[in-house]
């Protein structure tokens, strides 16, 4: 195919959405986020469902720690500015605004990502294993699951990072990113339903 | 799939339009605004709990308005639903919302426990 | 990959690492039918155990694990791939397009459903299938002892990700791939139906994903969420596995309506009676599928104003499926009716799923529902749905596409054999059902006593299963045995309607030389009569962009196969499985997002090569 390229292509306004594999990738990542939306109300609707079950163990408002949820939930909202900084630099064609802002939003991630491990650890010292309650259990299948999320999003980020670290912004490597940056922000999303539904509403009732 | 002629991983080259820069400077002011908005939501919605002034009552109610107005901030400005073409994303998104409704509801209300 | 390289790999290499979803489409069907053969033969073992009032043919143990495994299978391994199929092969090719619009994606579905029921079905071999019902409710499902249950609750977590997969890819490919022209409004009804039921796919699965993701956590690592002593409460699993089992019955038969919209105006020579109204009823059967659900759940306790909402829900689809009911009756008016096997399927369709229908309302009216659950009553009215609904849908499918898709059509003489001894035998067995229901022989026993009055018609209805088996092996051999009736033109029913007529037989890998133009609902039929007859083209000869072939898709799925060996042995310490089978899955997915892999062109002198070829 190599008589037919053209060596540099000039920037469309949407970079994510200039060819019909990144139209297409767009709107499947969109749909698979449609069906994600199902599967982390299952696990609210679990939660919401057993949250009385405490079997003698400890309960959300023994447990939860509003200053430390408070930064987590700061951290991650951070991070998904800086994935909105990221795709402005995208359209501008500023290919290493992209990586630096991504990059940032990876480390925020990590940080995230460990302050809840560090949670998850010290619920366990206060006698909160998964399977001490229906609560402890589906506590941890909702944040865990959110939390794997996370892990993936970070991993995937970083693939995206190293891979295309020296070959400027091209119509394949678009849509990757874009879409990578929806992931992260619905991440948000969803943690924004498990801070008000999970924490604040453990501790407040 | 690579149209003919275009090399998808060639560089992208050039400056984006003026019309597309100057949507560009909005779009990061509005962006800007409803991040600040949101740490304001995300502090009201913890202060409600924190301070034991308020009662649960009202205060779950109103978590979850501010949840919902920072979740249709981070879809609509963030991610942007808004733009035009995205009928069938917010068709999908929305169908996913309205599935996931009665979800919630029926797990956490229709166990057998309380007979409705 | 170069157009040479494409076209010199050796067979079987070439369909492991196949991306044409042609090639997909086949080998869905090929496994489907493999799986329904097997679905089938449990349950004519489970009938020869229930011919005779205490007849011990089986054990109960045995009786539980084919009822489970028949249920199972015939949902997620049979109806579904074989209605994926249909779709993977049909779909691109009505909507004008060359690819579905993630072949990659596709051909992961495939292989994470093929491994998934592989998986599945090892659990014969290692000490029980499992023994809870298709449905697995807990605790029965989460206490039951052995690995069969872990079994049931790891292949279908791994095929049901093969279906979302799926799911995702039909919707892209039909939003973004259509031809010029081909707007919504104008697409087949076979298509608009699958559009519907990738859409329930979409938003179903996730709940099944999560419902059988807590019953491994409970079952492999102790957790407590239907353990009520824990705090925990069984109706979770019961909401859960049927916000995801109501829509799947959709799932299922919507693209059987579809087919039927397809079958029933070419062979009446008419255009299909209210095209839109058919579109409508679609979508909203598909919102209202998803609205339903606790109906399977009457008897649990939720209460009566719960149990109300959900009764007058499920007996407001008898609306729209009543509309489509009438529209093909009003299609069949005053046409130019074609008694072919495959039209011969979609006329005995309409009574038979009516049948269905009915008992469907009966058993939607929840005080009355306290008599009928759980009893032959339920069983025949889901077997009048699936299988007058979905399995005569399936043939009448195989029998209108079968040219298209291998080249010759099947034996009509053989088929008409088939056609009737299957519609006997499936009302045979299904129709005393009702009455066994209802004079109180309860589902799912492994035998009953004598002096009951339940002889006569369970005898009946094993006979019933003998014949269905039989019309089955007479359409395995007619498959054989009309290899000779070779087809050469594209329109082989001649009054063909939709643009996979078009294209000549066997259809080439890149299905449309040039891209066509639609003009009307029903493009083909327009042109016979508008036009010239020959679809006009939307685009100039040029070369075609085609993707690579990959073997990734069948290591990811692979990868996932050994982990769950892993999570089922947990117990048994070999947990290192798990980690070794993610590497390999989450090594081919990074492999896959580092190589970047553009595909190759096929030059335009061999589509001008193969045009001269046909005479075109």
């Amino acid at each position: 195919m190599a008589d037919h390229t053209v060596h540099s292509n000039t920037l469309p306004p949407n970079p994510e959405k200039a060819t019909l594999e990144g139209k297409n990738k767009f709107l499947g990542f969109w749909f698979f986020l449609g069906g994600e939306t199902v599967l982390f109300a299952s696990l609210f609707g679990t939660y919401l469902g057993l949250r009385g079950g405490l079997n003698g163990g400890p309960g959300p408002s023994d447990l939860f720690h509003l200053p430390l949820v408070f930064i987590m939930t700061m951290i991650l909202l951070t991070s998904s500015l800086t994935s909105v900084f990221a795709i402005i630099s995208m359209k501008k064609g500023n290919f290493k605004g992209v990586l630096g802002w991504m990059l940032l939003t990876v480390v925020l991630g990590i940080t995230f990502l460990g302050f809840e491990i560090y949670e998850f650890v010290e619920y366990y010292h206060y006698g909160l294993g998964f399977t001490t309650s229906a609560f402890s259990s589906a506590f941890y299948t909702l944040v865990g699951t959110h939390g794997a999320h996370v892990l993936f999003g970070i991993l995937w980020i970083s693939t995206l990072l190293i891979r295309y670290r020296k070959s400027g912004l091209t119509l394949t490597n678009a849509p990757k990113f874009y879409t990578a940056v929806l992931y992260w922000h619905f991440i948000d999303v969803v943690w924004v339903f498990i801070f008000s539904v999970v924490y604040l509403m453990g501790i407040g009732g | 799939m690579a149209q003919h002629g275009i090399d998808p991983t060639a560089p992208l080259t050039g400056e984006p339009s003026k019309k597309t820069k100057r949507k560009l400077a909005r779009e990061m002011r509005t962006q800007l605004i409803s991040f600040v908005f949101m740490l304001f939501l995300t502090s009201m919605a913890f202060i409600s709990i924190a301070s034991d002034a308020i009662p649960s009552g009202f205060a779950f109610p109103f978590i979850l308005i501010l949840a919902v107005i920072q979740v249709i901030l981070q879809l609509y400005v963030f991610m942007h639903l808004n733009e035009r073409g995205n009928g069938w994303t917010n068709a999908m998104i929305w169908t996913g919302v309205l599935i996931a409704i009665p979800t919630v509801a029926a797990l956490m209300l229709l166990l057998g426990i309380v007979k409705w | 990959m170069s157009y040479a390289k494409a076209q010199s790999k050796s067979t079987l290499w070439d369909w492991l690492t196949t991306v044409d979803h042609k090639k997909i489409g086949i080998m869905y069907l090929v496994a489907g039918a493999f799986f329904f053969a097997l679905g089938g033969l449990e349950a004519i073992l489970m009938r020869i155990q229930l011919m005779f009032p205490e007849f011990t043919f089986l054990p109960a143990q045995t009786f539980n694990e084919l009822l489970t495994m028949h249920g199972t299978t015939m949902i997620f391994l049979a109806a579904m791939p074989l209605l994926f199929g249909l779709m993977n092969y049909i779909i691109p090719l009505q909507i004008g397009a060359r690819d579905v619009a993630f072949p990659f994606l596709n051909s992961l579905g495939f292989w994470l459903f093929l491994f998934g029921g592989i998986l599945l079905n090892i659990s014969w071999f290692t000490g029980g299938a499992p023994d809870a019902g298709w449905t697995a409710y807990v605790p029965l499902s989460s206490e039951s002892p052995g690995t069969g249950l872990d079994y049931y609750v790891l292949g279908l977590q791994v095929s049901g990700l093969g279906t979302l997969i799926g799911g995702i890819n039909f919707l892209v490919t039909i939003i973004n791939m259509r031809a010029p022209g081909m707007s919504m409004m104008r697409m087949p009804l076979f298509t608009w139906s699958s559009f519907v039921a990738s859409m329930l796919i979409l938003f179903a699965f996730p709940a099944l994903t999560i419902g059988l993701l807590l019953l491994m956590l409970e079952r492999v690592f102790g957790a407590t969420f239907f353990a009520v002593d824990f705090g925990g409460n069984v109706i979770i699993w019961q909401h859960l596995f049927w916000i995801f089992g109501h829509p799947e019955v959709y799932i299922l038969i919507l693209p059987a309506f579809g087919i039927f919209s397809e079958v029933i105006p070419t062979f009446a020579k008419k255009r299909l009676f209210g095209y839109s109204a058919m579109v409508f009823a679609t979508l909203i059967i598909g919102f209202l599928g998803f609205m339903v659900w606790a109906h399977h759940m009457f008897t649990v306790g939720m209460g009566p104003v719960a149990n109300s909402i959900f009764a007058v829900a499920t007996m407001a689809i008898a609306v729209p499926t009543g509309i489509k009911i009438f529209n093909w009756l009003l299609t069949l008016w005053g046409g130019r009716i074609r008694f072919t096997t495959a039209n011969l399927f979609a006329l005995a369709f309409i009574p038979s799923f009516v049948m269905g229908g009915v008992t469907g309302v009966m058993l939607a009216t929840s005080a009355a529902n306290y008599q009928f659950h759980d009893t032959y009553f339920v069983v025949a009215h889901f077997h009048y749905v699936i299988i007058g609904g979905v399995v005569l849908g399936l043939f009448c499918g195989a029998y209108y596409w079968w040219p298209r898709i291998f080249g010759y059509t099947l034996d009509e003489k053989l088929g008409k054999i088939f056609f009737w001894l299957f519609l006997i035998g499936f009302h045979l067995t299904f129709f005393v059902q009702h009455f066994l229901g209802l004079i109180g022989m309860p589902r799912r026993v492994a035998s009953y006593l004598d002096g009951q009055g339940l002889n006569e018609m369970n005898f009946i209805s094993t006979m019933g299963a003998f014949l269905m088996g039989i019309a089955f092996i007479i359409f395995v051999v007619s498959i054989f045995t009309s290899m000779k009736n070779k087809v050469n033109e594209a329109d082989v029913w001649k009054d063909g309607r939709t643009l996979e007529w078009t294209i000549p037989v066997p259809t080439p890998e890149y299905n449309f030389a040039q891209t066509p133009l639609v003009r009307d609902v029903d493009p083909l039929w327009y042109e016979k009569y508008e036009g010239d007859g020959k679809m006009k083209a939307a685009e100039p000869l040029g070369d075609i962009h085609m993707p690579n072939g990959s073997i990734l898709p069948f290591i990811m799925s692979f990868g996932l196969f050994v982990a769950s060996f892993g999570f089922i042995y947990h117990d048994a310490g070999q947990t290192w499985l798990a980690i070794v089978g993610l590497l390999i899955t989450f090594g081919a997915m990074f492999a896959r997002s580092v190589k970047e892999d553009h595909g190759y062109h096929i030059p335009v002198d061999e589509i001008k090569k193969d045009l001269q070829k046909e005479g075109r």
